[in-house]
């Protein structure tokens, strides 16, 4: 009986932890779903490849070279170090010992040989992104939005990484050292990295390196369990959501805003001489909201952007508002919406009545949306196709359609624009004046 | 245009002057540089003077949803009309929205920036260089947003500035990366938000870095900017700030 613990043990923690989070996954599915329809499912081809590109080739990643390429380390190592991760799962589950090595033979020792080689790289990665972050200072990590939580979030995901990978290396040096003393375990991978370790266990009693290697062991995968459960609540959740991200990303040209098919049929009634002056161009259906006061006015993809974004800050500094000193950072429009949608889900988790709070009132300030110039450098900038202009938009759209609360400038503008068909007050009939001053 | 279709006749291409390019003194000068190197290679066209109206691009990115398309309506019924396939236009703003955003409304045209005009003229030799004027001359292109993130275009205006035997040099944020001169989004008609600093201001810094001799821009709101910029920096008299189709009028002219 007492020989199965262990693996009772293990189905517990990793059925318990893995059902957490897929619980809390399908909370962020449904509060996505909170979004409205956007159809993102046209070009198939098209998107996988986007995806291909930008999310699993990095295509943007690297336009930064040194953050660029210590990220694809980090990345090629997690997805490398996942398939030593299966093997630890079976063992968990059978009482095996490094089972996977009874099927591969040699090439085992290239894998484990691979796995540990990735696994310094991490370290080393890791190493100078905190060092970019915490001594260097990158200006795009100490911005205003960065302070409190999302700092210490970021320090958080750093350090857990080196923890992981710490016991991942103590735990294979700990197996390599009972190898080849006293040959507890078969003789089986290669250990260039942790074979540094050994000299830790100078002196040591077996029973105490086993110990070492267990513990190891058990607190390299119940780490990786509730890492996996600690991205719900981080800005880490790019490493999943990156993917479907850049696959529904919008492939029209940058420069292109949605057309609001709401505003069309009115539209048309009002140009219509014929119209019928009562006809009500939207049935029974009044339209929704124009424009967005709140995250549920927002389309899904955008609010999967807001669970996507790392809060890597790389819109922000191209961002020309933000470069000359104003209060907007396309960062923040994310953060903001992802706070906004975070609180709104778990007033439903508790089933509660959602707060008043709306996005654009009580997360974003008008001063913040009003300073966008709307050039799309914070879209080419993101790493993974984040929209961040698409909310700003939208939102200005609720404060213009359903507020008028354009600035006075902006109003006089859309005034000469309806009166003269110019942003100013000129007279229509003198379009063509250029001519007479033309000299052929 | 209407002259035109009285006579019968359609024109190979329409030329979208834009509001600027009507209005502005400084934006009539592009217009009119433009229209002249039309002429000089011999394109029919024909603007539509009177009858044409502003895009409603600025109303849409101000949120103005509903004075966009009333515009894009009237704009497209007035374009459907004429039967009118290709347009070009020395706006980007003009160019991005006609091309991107009017289709979508029923109105479907074969759009072009003028630099992607011209470049084309060059290429099929309607248009050609002759001498060096602007030799040595060391020039820096602006990219405008609306050309060159919102639409993907980069080559063309470098390749017509290219024809210039100039010396192009680009600035340290320049194509994808190219800083916003400050006026995209509806800004050219308000005040900016506090900052420590006017957008235009930064831009015509990262150009000077360049020591330039001419500033190129393809863009009429660019063009303001960035001679505000130069005027700021009291620069005006050392370096010009000229659209590509001027820098190709002038070329022309020797």
């Amino acid at each position: 009986m007492s020989a199965v613990l262990p693996n009772i043990a293990f189905a517990v923690i990793f059925f318990g932890l893995v059902g957490l989070f897929v619980r809390n996954i399908r909370r962020i599915i449904r509060n996505i779903k909170l979004g409205t329809a956007v159809s993102r499912s046209d070009q198939p081809k098209k998107r996988w490849l986007h995806m291909a590109k930008i999310a699993l080739g990095q295509s943007k990643m690297v336009r930064k070279p040194i953050s660029g390429l210590l990220h694809v380390v980090v990345y090629i190592g997690f997805v490398v170090i996942n398939i030593e991760l299966l093997e630890i799962v079976v063992d968990g589950f059978l009482g095996t010992h490094r089972i996977f090595a009874l099927y591969l033979g040699a090439a085992y020792n290239v894998l484990i040989f691979t796995f540990e080689v990735f696994a310094l790289l991490v370290l080393v990665s890791v190493f100078f992104f905190w060092t970019r972050r915490n001594v260097v200072r990158i200006k795009r990590f100490w911005k205003s939005e960065m302070s409190g939580w999302p700092k210490l979030d970021a320090d958080i995901i750093l350090y857990a990484e080196v923890v992981l990978m710490g016991l991942f290396l103590t735990m294979n040096a700990a197996d390599f050292w009972l190898q080849t003393n006293d040959a507890v375990y078969p003789t089986v991978g290669s250990y260039p990295i942790s074979q540094f370790l050994l000299p830790i266990f100078d002196g040591m009693e077996t029973s105490q390196v086993i110990a070492i290697e267990r513990t190891a062991w058990w607190l390299h995968i119940t780490g990786i369990l509730l890492f996996l459960n600690y991205l719900y609540y981080s800005k880490h959740l790019h490493i999943l959501l990156a993917f479907p991200n850049t696959y529904f990303a919008k492939l029209t040209p940058q420069g292109k805003l949605p057309n609001m098919a709401s505003v069309t049929d009115e539209v048309k009634l009002m140009l219509d001489p014929n119209a019928d002056p009562y006809a009500n161009p939207n049935g029974d259906n009044p339209p929704n909201t124009f424009g967005a006061a709140d995250v549920t006015d927002l389309n899904w993809v955008q609010l999967m952007n807001a669970y996507s974004c790392t809060e890597c800050g790389r819109c922000t500094a191209v961002c020309p508002a933000n470069l000359t000193g104003k209060k907007l950072s396309p960062r923040k429009i994310m953060m903001d919406t992802r706070d906004r949608l975070t609180e709104v889900g778990q007033s439903i988790n508790k089933g509660v009545a959602i707060n008043d709070n709306v996005l654009h009132e009580n997360y974003v300030t008008r001063e913040e949306l009003w300073a966008c110039t709307s050039c799309n450098a914070c879209v080419e900038a993101c790493p993974i196709a984040i929209d961040p202009l698409s909310i700003i938009m939208d939102m200005r759209r609720y404060l213009v359609m359903e507020q008028s609360a354009a600035p006075t400038e902006l109003n006089n503008m859309m005034t000469n624009v309806e009166n003269n068909g110019a942003p100013w007050p000129f007279n229509q009939q003198d379009r063509i004046a250029w001519r007479e001053e033309i000299n052929t | 245009m209407a002259e035109l279709a009285a006579q019968g006749k359609s024109p190979e291409v329409l030329f979208w002057v834009g509001c600027a390019g009507s209005f502005d003194d400084r934006a009539k000068k592009i217009t009119k540089a433009f229209v002249q190197l039309l002429i000089k290679a011999d394109i029919s066209f024909a603007v539509l003077g009177p009858e044409e109206s502003c895009t409603g691009d600025p109303a849409k990115r101000a949120g103005n949803e509903f004075l966009f398309q009333m515009q894009a309506m009237t704009n497209i019924e007035v374009l459907n009309g004429y039967g009118i396939n290709t347009i070009v236009t020395t706006c980007p703003h003009c160019f991005n929205t006609l091309k991107n955003e009017y289709p979508d409304l029923g109105g479907t045209y074969d759009v072009m920036h003028h630099t992607q005009f011209l470049k084309q003229l060059l290429d099929t030799g309607k248009l050609k260089v002759s001498g060096g004027s602007f030799k040595g001359k060391r020039i820096t292109f602006h990219d405008p947003c609306y050309l060159g993130r919102a639409n993907n275009e980069y080559e063309a205006p470098r390749a017509v500035l290219a024809k210039l035997e100039s010396e192009l040099i680009e600035m340290k944020s320049c194509k994808e990366k190219g800083l916003c001169c400050g006026a995209g989004g509806a800004q050219m008609f308000k005040d900016a938000e506090p900052g420590n600093k006017e957008i235009n201001i930064e831009r015509t810094e990262q150009a000077l870095e360049t020591k330039p001799d001419i500033i190129a821009a393809g863009c009429p709101f660019c063009n303001t900017m960035m001679r505000d910029g130069i005027k700021n920096k009291e620069q005006e008299g050392n370096i010009a700030v000229l659209d590509v189709a001027e820098l190709l009028n002038q070329a022309q002219d020797l």
